[in-house]
């Protein structure tokens, strides 16, 4: 290598290679691997590496697959939608409105989260079940005759326990991006004469768009991944495409087809956060 | 107007904290409830489920899988989630955004893609599923966690401390030990329990990756079937609530001492973002 490197750039690599070692052993020739794999085919036991289309044909052609991916997207983007909506609010209200207990309130935030994820999912259908906590809460009031049905084993069940699952998540990076925002700014808008909506939409929202971006990707990248929360929640309805990959690496036993499925969703996520970002980062960034 | 916004926001606030909450308060109520369904209404209080699960021989194996996958992933994540901070707040050197970008990705990839990917060449290469192969999908998703705790006691460090220390004859490796070390060791503590947390809960890489013997989430997955099942589950479910947030207290009251130690403000998310 031409590169001349000084005492101390070698000093940081030295210290820098067994973690960057590890992500290259242990993600990076893993997920090469696992895009070789989507092309390979498997021949009962046996798996044959002659490199075809043909994983990704099925994956692309048949009714099922189509069906469970554009469900899944939809899903997710409902719930990133709705996640993203609903915590902005309260990033903004600890953010702005509480003074001395910030701290407090992002711990109180966190805490419901570090129970276990499936029971958290589980207690979920607790709630909404035709005997739940809902359904007899409503009875006893007497603003229902008989249990509502529609509330689980359907893709609604699923947004809403996805929605509270990835709250925090949410709330998290749009505070950061609120906390970062300079206050003086506001008083400016509002010395020259802009109300308090024209002066959100003008200053604060640009400026959090950041965090908006962010909290965006990190919810809407890994719910598409998620297969507990159909598998508990969704009935049949309700399932989505990572359930898909998961019968297919486990009963199904055709895990190359399960592989280009799972490299199908993650190009179709990864595109479409692309897009996100571009977008986000026309809209914000700079004051208006 | 300033004033009605601001209790409409409050109103809110508390709201969205009900909905926070609602699942995880229903958990010690149906663990402490005399009846083998999980519905309302309640009957009588009883501590029979903690009983049960005293008596679940299986149950025991499972904690004690995950309390080795967590221990073990908590200290190989804080070692290598150290090295890339420390490197990452001291050296410059060509290729450090990047590979830190890289280091950082599994924040973001969906559990499912690392569970498989780490599959695929561990079944191409014969090699045998065991709790050391959860270890290492779990090391892969803590270590971001690890750098970014890390990155700021790293990144408080002054300077002149290590050279003042150089300068008076100490050696490199006695600098490290002396003087680093211990004005990091709370953001080492705090990287730890959170480590070992996320690792205690982490179902999906485990589902994929396990072989016999079963972590503790993995088990909990098997259970869930079983209505029978289902109020021991509540029970241990509020066990591992109260475990989490102790851990949590712990490790956010070790940052906060680390950020004092070094005469920083403790920032109000340092530690979990």
């Amino acid at each position: 290598m031409g590169l001349k490197l000084d005492t101390e750039a070698r000093r940081g690599l030295l210290l820098l290679s067994p973690t960057a070692g590890y992500a290259l052993v242990m993600l990076a020739a893993p997920l090469v691997m696992i895009v070789t794999f989507s092309f390979w085919t498997q021949n009962y036991l046996d798996i044959d590496t002659t490199p075809t289309l043909h994983n990704y044909r099925e994956a692309w052609s048949r009714p099922i697959y189509r069906v469970l991916m554009f469900r899944s997207l939809r899903i997710s983007l409902i719930v990133t939608l709705a996640t993203v909506l609903l915590a902005f609010p309260i990033a903004y209200f600890v953010s702005f409105h509480v003074r001395r207990r910030k701290a407090l309130w992002l711990f109180l935030i966190t805490v419901p989260f570090w129970t276990s994820y499936l029971i958290r999912v589980f207690l979920w259908k607790v709630i909404l079940g035709f005997n739940g906590v809902l359904n007899t809460a409503l009875l006893e009031v007497g603003l229902i005759d008989e249990p509502l049905t529609f509330i689980l084993y359907n893709s609604n069940a699923v947004v809403l326990t996805l929605a509270h699952a990835w709250a925090p998540f949410a709330i998290l990076p749009i505070f950061v991006a609120l906390e970062k925002i300079d206050r003086s700014l506001l008083e400016a808008a509002e010395d020259l004469g802009d109300g308090p909506m024209r002066r959100f939409f003008r200053i604060t929202l640009p400026l959090a768009m950041p965090g908006v971006i962010a909290a965006t990707l990190i919810v809407l990248i890994p719910t598409m991944g998620d297969f507990i929360t159909p598998r508990l929640v969704g009935g049949t309805e309700g399932l989505m495409i990572a359930n898909m990959i998961q019968v297919q690496f486990s009963r199904a036993n055709n895990a190359p087809l399960g592989a280009a499925l799972a490299v199908s969703s993650m190009l179709i996520v990864g595109v479409i956060s692309l897009v996100i970002c571009l977008v986000g980062r026309k809209l914000g960034g700079r004051v208006r | 107007m300033r004033g009605a916004s601001a209790k409409w926001l409050s109103v809110y606030a508390v709201a969205y904290m009900l909905f926070l909450y609602a699942p995880v308060v229903l958990l010690p109520l149906f663990a402490f409830n005399d009846a083998t369904v999980v519905a309302f209404p309640l009957s009588s209080f009883t501590t029979d489920w903690f009983t049960v699960l005293w008596q679940t021989e299986a149950l025991h194996d499972a904690v004690r899988n995950s309390l080795l996958v967590a221990v073990a992933a908590a200290v190989l994540s804080t070692v290598l989630g150290a090295s890339a901070a420390r490197a990452a707040a001291r050296y410059r050197f060509p290729g450090k955004a990047p590979a830190m970008g890289f280091i950082m990705l599994p924040l973001v990839l969906p559990e499912i893609l690392v569970a498989v990917a780490l599959l695929v060449p561990i079944i191409q290469l014969g090699l045998s599923l065991s709790l050391w192969t959860v270890i290492a999908g779990h090391v892969l998703i803590c270590m971001p966690f690890s750098v970014a705790i890390l990155g700021s006691a790293f990144q408080g460090l002054d300077i002149s401390l290590e050279e003042a220390s150089l300068d008076l004859g100490e050696s490199r490796r006695g600098t490290f030990r002396r003087v680093i070390l211990p004005l990091v060791m709370p953001g080492v503590i705090s990287s730890l329990l959170i480590c070992f947390t996320i690792s205690l809960d982490e179902f999906m890489i485990a589902f994929f990756l396990t072989g016999t013997d079963v972590t503790l989430p993995v088990y909990i997955w098997s259970q869930l079937r079983f209505p029978t099942k289902l109020p021991s589950i509540m029970a241990l479910g509020t066990i591992l609530l109260v475990l989490s947030v102790v851990l949590l207290v712990l490790a956010e009251w070790f940052r906060r001492r680390a950020a004092r130690r070094q005469g920083l403000e403790a920032s109000a998310t340092g530690g979990l973002m």
